[in-house]
């Protein structure tokens, strides 16, 4: 449950000024080229982090109880499930070989 | 600040079952909600990764600028809202009101920036359908980019306006007193579907404003 | 069973009178009629055009309908009967009214957000008859792109957007249930005392969170392309017909678990009561409904799909295996609900066995697309889910009335709608076994035999399904009053008195004992009262 934990506006404003950074950190990062994938992989990560932040301390589900968690990594288990899950398929489209319509 | 004794709807016990509810409520909805989204970002990845020069390319036609500045803004509304959330659990009407309205502020320049943007790409002929005109070969690849930005965003700002509402509504009713330090779960509830409406948009800015621009 | 005193008291249904009192209840008791009488219209509108495929099969020719009058046939039969009778079904008219009894709750936790989950389904609806009213769709309920996004001439966008609308009222079912079951049990009832019918809402509650949205979006998406030019399944733009494939079957798999589940927890029910035994492998049968849910999720190579459709086999026959073993040495009564639950085991065996031939690779090469896949499928959804409905609406009718309906009727209505609908979908079977395709009006003479007894079962099974609703109806009025425990079943609902009170308990009770305790045989010793402490 959400035990009324009252956070500090300091605290707050803490929280905020690291989202700021690194909303500023991804947008100067997007101009780096590192190579490969790993422009997308910083994007997301950088992005994980920063929902990370809102979550735990914005919805205060760093002081919720076990059954909050349950229910919040329940959604973002399932959209994982639907996002690699559903991939399988254009990633391994070619990897059968077949003589039809080629 | 009023202080009215905790009430409760009748088919609860007390008032913390209600809460616990109502919490919770919210929670599974926001978790239909995470795959009611999840379908499109589900399309996007799987035209991104079939056609990456297509979303570079598309992606550095959004004005990086502007898309930052919303990012910014919209986290900004993100504190007010958390501080308007602190405020009602300790009871101080004044600030809910100050940082609801600030929060309502803030929504409101994001969806105009947003609108702003939509007008450009409407000049520039990228709004998918028969108007449709991108420079370079990989047009129709590029169309399905701005089939999804604007699905996306779409969705998004239809979200957000109706989180405009919710916060107004929360407004009016802090304005009548209806809030206090033992009842305050309406403020809590807005709160975390304002919190997710902007960890959608968390993830929307880099898969939709920062593919390509290492290319450049 | 004192008539006239009996009358006097004050209950969920006499407590106020007039339209307003109904449109705008909150009692989960009189939502659960709202929806009663929806479906029933709805099914009954799937059913009409369910008799005129079944008029265009009795002759190989297409003489009755031009094809494309054909395509939409099938399309608006599948549209209605999936989305507006299987899946609200038994969740939003036994779930509506039994959850909170259960569980010894005054209500469900959003009794608000139930009758807007009410209305939603009446705009979604509404929507969807207008779109039959226009001229129908054709694109079949799975509404494969590219035809349904960019080439059909029919009314895509406005049925779609129905579906879309009525989506919600699901969702917001499944929220209100999985808060409830989560939050608002009596004490004393545990997890593992609840009747298996709330484990199956529940598990039934999570697919319809996690997947509806799914659906919704997807549905959205064609909606925006056959409104706006949004080209995300256009083949011209590089667009990518099987993404609309997942998208749909993320959802519409689990959904058929969504039509299944509840009949299962009815069954359950159901077979406890007429075996006077508990259920066998109680812990086994609440698991396996939310395994169901977990490995009926599609897939994308054929060999996963294979392999966990496969996989949700086991779960199924966990439950056949553990109903059977509850009717062993179990002192058995032939009621018509327990003629319904008899009748879903095997018809579920069936429609579960040949699910298995699909899902080897193999076979399915052969009778993919054909009749065998359609009576496949309706031996679940009609042989089973149906069945069980019926069965439910049968069992819990003198808790819901505090009439009985008439037993003999009730029991002959229960063979003929058992045997109709055998000789409606057997040789279905045969049928696609023989390479008759599905979606089709016409096909080769040498069918013709099959495809008429396959409409003279449907005739029949109509009949089945006429005789309850007029029996049902007449029994409001003349049936024989019905006391508190009309079964002496266990179970809290049959605690109360029958019709219940609005808030369901005069006193919250305190649950002692296990579910489905038959072999006590005095009910007092289960359950203890405590006066109710709510404001």
């Amino acid at each position: 449950m959400n035990p009324q934990h009252v956070i500090s506006i300091r605290f707050y404003a803490t929280i905020f000024g690291a989202l700021l950074v690194l909303t500023l950190s991804t947008a100067g990062a997007a101009f780096i080229d590192l190579g490969g994938n790993l422009n997308t992989i910083v994007a997301l990560a950088i992005a994980t982090v920063k929902a990370l932040l809102v979550i735990l301390f914005f919805m205060h589900v760093r002081y919720s109880s076990r059954l909050t968690w349950v229910f919040v990594g329940a959604g973002f288990f399932w959209i994982l499930i639907l996002l690699t899950l559903t991939m399988t398929d254009p990633l391994t489209r070619d990897w059968l070989e077949t003589t039809i319509g080629r | 600040m009023s202080d009215f004794p905790a009430i409760h709807a009748h088919q609860f016990d007390d008032a913390a079952q209600q809460h616990e509810a109502s919490w919770l409520g919210m929670w599974v909805f926001l978790a239909t909600e995470v795959m009611f989204f999840g379908g499109m970002f589900l399309g996007y990845l799987l035209y991104r990764t079939t056609y990456p020069q297509a979303f570079a390319s598309a992606s550095n036609h959004l004005d990086l600028w502007l898309g930052t500045i919303n990012t910014a803004v919209l986290i900004c509304s993100s504190f007010t809202m958390a501080l308007a959330v602190r405020a009602a659990q300790i009871g101080q009407k004044r600030p809910i009101i100050i940082f609801l309205v600030l929060t309502i502020v803030l929504g409101a320049v994001f969806l105009g920036i947003k609108f702003t943007e939509y007008h450009v790409k409407f000049e520039e002929h990228l709004v998918p359908g028969s108007a449709f005109a991108y420079d370079g070969p990989l047009g129709s690849s590029a169309e399905i980019f701005f089939s999804f930005y604007f699905a996306m965003t779409g969705m998004h700002a239809l979200h957000m306006i109706i989180g405009l509402g919710l916060l107004t509504t929360l407004v009016v009713k802090t304005a009548r007193g209806r809030f206090s330090v033992s009842y305050n779960t309406p403020v809590e509830l807005v709160g975390l579907y304002w919190h997710f409406v902007d960890i959608v948009w968390i993830f929307l800015f880099p898969l939709l404003y920062l593919v390509g621009r290492h290319l450049r | 069973m004192n008539g006239p005193i009996e009358e006097r008291r004050q209950h969920y249904l006499n407590v106020n009178y007039g339209l307003k009192s109904w449109l705008l209840t909150t009692d989960h008791k009189r939502i659960a009629w709202l929806y009663l009488i929806v479906v029933t219209f709805f099914f009954f509108v799937g059913g009409l055009f369910a008799t005129l495929i079944r008029l265009e099969l009795l002759t190989p020719q297409g003489d009755l309908v031009q094809a494309e009058t054909y395509n939409k046939l099938f399309t608006m039969h599948g549209v209605t009967m999936i989305f507006f009778f299987l899946i609200p079904s038994i969740p939003a008219v036994l779930g509506n009214f039994l959850i909170p009894l259960m569980i010894g709750a005054r209500d469900l936790a959003f009794p608000r957000l139930n009758l807007a989950s009410w209305y939603i389904y009446i705009l979604g609806g509404l929507f969807t008859l207008a779109a039959a009213a226009a001229g129908g769709v054709d694109t079949g309920w799975t509404f494969y792109t590219p035809y349904s996004s960019i080439y059909s001439n029919t009314h895509v966008a406005l049925t779609v957007i129905g579906i879309f609308i009525t989506g919600f009222s699901s969702i917001l079912t499944g929220l209100n249930f999985i808060v409830t079951i989560h939050t608002m049990r009596a004490p004393g009832m545990t997890w593992f005392r609840l009747p298996l019918f709330v484990w199956a809402h529940y598990a039934t509650s999570i697919i319809f969170i996690l997947g509806t949205p799914v659906i919704a979006i997807t549905l959205a998406l064609v909606a925006l392309e056959r409104l706006f030019g949004l080209g995300i399944f256009n083949p011209e733009l590089g667009g990518d017909p099987l993404l609309f494939q997942h998208l749909f079957w993320f959802y519409s798999h689990p959904a058929v678990y969504i039509m299944i589940l509840p009949g299962m927890g009815v069954i359950s029910e159901l077979i406890t009561c007429f075996s006077r035994k508990r259920v066998f492998g109680y812990d086994f049968i609440a698991f396996s409904s939310l395994a169901m849910f977990v490995s009926g999720q599609s897939v994308y190579a054929s060999m996963i799909f294979s392999l966990l459709s496969m996989l949700v086999a086991i779960p199924s026959a966990i439950k056949v295996f553990n109903w059977t073993a509850t009717l062993y040495k179990g002192s058995i009564s032939f009621d018509a609900p327990m003629l319904y639950a008899l009748g879903f085991i095997g018809l579920f065996t069936i429609g579960g066995l040949t699910g298995l031939f699909l899902a080897t690779l193999g076979v399915d090469v052969h009778v993919h697309d054909t009749y065998f896949v359609i009576a496949h499928f309706h031996y679940i959804m009609v042989g089973s889910a149906v069945m069980a409905y019926l069965g439910g609406i049968h069992f819990w009718w003198p808790k819901m009335t505090g009439r009985k309906y008439p037993e003999p009727l009730a029991r002959l209505a229960a063979v003929i709608i058992f045997l109709g609908f055998n000789l409606t979908f057997f040789p279905q079977f045969v049928l696609g076994y023989l390479g008759m395709p599905r979606r089709y009006h016409v096909y080769p003479p040498e069918f013709q035999v099959l495809n008429v007894m396959s409409t003279a079962g449907a005739s029949i099974l109509a009949l089945g399904y006429v005789l309850p609703l007029a029996y049902l109806i007449w029994s409001l009025r003349y049936g024989a009053v019905a006391g508190m425990n009309a079964w002496k079943a266990r179970g809290l609902e049959w605690q109360t008195p029958s019709p219940p009170p609005t808030d369901n308990f005069d006193v919250t009770p305190v649950v002692l004992q296990e579910a489905y305790a038959y072999d006590v045989d005095e009910p007092e010793v289960i359950y203890a009262s405590e006066k109710a402490a709510h404001v």
